[in-house]
């Protein structure tokens, strides 16, 4: 093959560097500029080097003890809504209909939850689970079992995790749909002829051609719940204490709250590069399982 | 092992089908004998696929009945069947090694793994796949994903019959004849019956002792390949079969005489019983009309030669009814005028699309 050179193509690529320049590159300049000062106000900075970053990692320091524990609250809600929303979501694929005027209901009903603004799922949820006025709370109260999101922990995490599946679980459901759409009827006959059963049919047609959207399913809603700030801050505002303060919610406190720029600045480039690197890992281990299946072989 | 019976089988996609035309599949009485190997041959959307699923148990047949022997098997499912069928694009489980794509079907009929793996090494070796049983069935070329196909057929020791549907539409044409000659091999080793789906003449006619021609839901001729091309029943097999296709041309018949235009051609059997409402052709195949030198025949117009390889092709046109015809070796026509000389015994009558018997004549033919 030949390259071609072709100045020309720099008009084409440049006006995309400048916007990226703008609205990703400088705001994440200034997030590391801020982080490496500290300032008392009055717009006067110091050079603080590395110290929040050492502060932020030392798990003995108010700021690093802080860190650590929305770190692991984040962690293990993180966990908690995959293994919940990614079976979830292939069961509740598995048992749409495949065609016929249902398939169109069934797409605009899930599709519903994904189109309501974040700040609004809140709100719904936030009056939806009081036990004096919500449904839901005052069902939930009347069976016995005493229940207050805004006082017990737990009952906060249930209603958080309640609250995402609701919201999100549509969404991989429908890209496992569009994954089991493209695989063609003759897998299914073929399965029939065979003898297979329901579950290794599963097993061997379905799961496997649904592998590369749950891939794409799985990091949408790793990062997405890694960064959710908007509804636990509306439903419980990270309380009751601190037992859903997440990373997100941690963070605005101390950058909007405090005006502790530096620590904030510092703890929002941490956690960038978690987001990244779990997203690497994710990625690279599901892509490898393809390429090492192959390569095993070959 | 089985003989495969349809027994006034029809079927519609629509419920409630009234007319003719809402049936996908009209109605078919037909035995596929044990240990055959037949073609079912037709264009795209003749009910071919249609009828292979319902022998499959795919589909449930809206009317009539499928018997394997004896057993009434109608109402069985598709894996109580003992059927076998290959897809026209290759099915092979993604995850799999071809060992346990071949080993699929007896361990969901819980077969010993002892004679699972020994079975499983014999058909590897019957469809030449010994080498590669250990990769991945994912990452294989085509020919041998549809070999794997056929190959969880044939493990099954029960199997009754192999159905093909198409098998060989996403295969390379040089590992067509490969593939192809593969599976005459299998049907003579192993004594099973196949029913091969296509609507290509050529894989028909080569791999079947007997090949069904379907047309728009009915079965138009069943024949010897040989039957197929010298005695179409119908003028659709003359026309779907070959290439070019018979000749078909609107005639009047008086006795034993067919006129086409003003031109006379004296035939070997009288037709005396066709009535005057009834559409008359006579269908001739080109490799039974020759082009000959002007005067020597049936004076005809040459349009064009094609050389189509094998063989030289005339268009002609005859009282102004275009025809194809064998241009022999050595000929060589000046100008356009020419003549034809047809074979009567090839001659055929037919009346609204259907052969016609005739009668023999007792030596008046001219």
């Amino acid at each position: 093959m030949t390259k071609t050179l072709n100045n020309k193509a720099w008009f084409f690529v440049l006006p995309v560097f400048a916007i990226v320049a703008f609205s990703a590159v400088l705001p994440l300049m200034t997030v590391v500029n801020y982080s490496v000062q500290d300032t008392f106000g009055n717009n006067q900075f110091f050079w603080n080097g590395i110290g929040w970053f050492q502060e932020l990692l030392d798990p003995s320091s108010q700021l690093g003890e802080q860190f650590l524990s929305s770190l692991m609250r984040t962690l293990l809600f993180s966990a908690i809504i995959l293994l919940i929303q990614v079976p979830l979501g292939i069961v509740v694929a598995l048992s749409m209909p495949r065609e016929g005027w249902t398939v169109a209901l069934c797409l605009v009903l899930m599709a519903l939850p994904l189109l309501i603004p974040w700040n609004v799922v809140g709100t719904i949820w936030q009056v939806f689970a009081r036990g004096d006025i919500g449904l839901l709370g005052w069902i939930v109260n009347r069976l016995g079992i005493d229940y207050n999101y805004t006082g017990d922990p737990i009952d906060a995490w249930v209603t958080i995790i309640v609250m995402d599946v609701w919201h999100w679980t549509s969404l991989v459901a429908l890209l496992c749909y569009a994954g089991l759409k493209s695989i063609p009827d003759a897998y299914y006959q073929a399965a029939r002829i065979d003898g297979a059963s329901r579950w290794a049919v599963f097993r061997t047609i379905q799961l496997p051609k649904m592998r590369r959207v749950l891939l794409i399913a799985v990091l949408l809603r790793f990062m997405d719940s890694f960064m959710i700030y908007t509804e636990p801050f509306v439903l419980t505002g990270g309380g009751p204490g601190n037992a859903t303060t997440f990373l997100s919610i941690d963070l605005v406190k101390l950058a909007l709250g405090q005006f502790d720029l530096g620590k904030a600045a510092a703890m929002s480039l941490v956690y960038n590069l978690i987001i990244l690197a779990i997203c690497w890992v994710f990625y690279t281990v599901m892509t490898n399982v393809d390429a090492e299946r192959d390569r095993v072989e070959a | 092992m089985a003989r495969i019976t349809l027994d006034h089988l029809a079927h519609a996609y629509k419920a409630n089908p009234r007319t003719a035309e809402d049936y996908a599949l009209k109605e078919i009485n037909h035995v596929w004998s044990q240990g055959g190997a037949y073609a079912l041959l037709g264009p795209s959307g003749c009910g071919k696929t249609t009828l292979l699923n319902i022998i499959s148990g795919l589909v449930r047949p809206t009317r009539g009945r499928v018997l394997f022997d004896d057993l009434d098997v109608t109402d069985l499912s598709t894996e109580a069947r003992n059927i076998a069928q290959v897809f026209q694009f290759p099915v092979v489980y993604d995850t799999m090694t071809v060992r346990e794509n071949l080993a699929f079907p007896l361990k969901n009929r819980n077969v010993p793994r002892d004679r699972t793996a020994r079975r499983v090494e014999e058909i590897a070796s019957l469809l030449d796949l010994t080498r590669v049983l250990d990769r991945k069935a994912s990452n294989l070329t085509a020919d041998m994903k549809q070999k794997i196909s056929l190959g969880r057929g044939l493990v099954r020791p029960d199997v009754a019959a192999i159905l093909f549907d198409e098998p060989l539409t996403v295969i390379d044409p040089h590992l067509k004849w490969q593939l192809r000659s593969t599976l005459k091999e299998i049907h003579r080793a192993l004594d099973i019956t196949m029913i091969y789906v296509t609507h290509d003449q050529t894989e028909a006619l080569t791999f079947a002792d007997k090949v069904v021609v379907m047309h728009d839901g009915a079965v138009v001729q069943t024949g010897t390949p040989e039957e197929l091309f010298e005695r179409p029943t119908h003028t659709f097999v003359g026309h779907f079969i070959g290439s070019p296709g018979m000749n078909i041309l609107p005639c009047r018949i008086e006795g034993a005489t067919a006129f086409i235009g003003n031109t006379m051609i004296p035939l070997r059997r009288a037709y005396r019983t066709l009535s005057d409402g009834e559409r008359i052709e006579l269908g001739i195949r080109p490799e039974f009309v020759q082009l000959q030198p002007k005067g020597t025949g049936l004076p005809v117009q040459v349009r064009r030669i094609d050389d189509i390889g094998r063989a030289r092709i005339a268009r002609v046109e005859m009282s102004g009814r275009p025809l194809a015809a064998s241009v022999p070796d050595g000929i060589s026509i000046e100008g356009n005028e020419a003549s034809l000389v047809l074979d009567p015994n090839h001659v055929h009558i037919y009346a609204n699309g259907h052969l016609v018997a005739g009668e023999a004549t007792g030596g008046h033919a001219a």
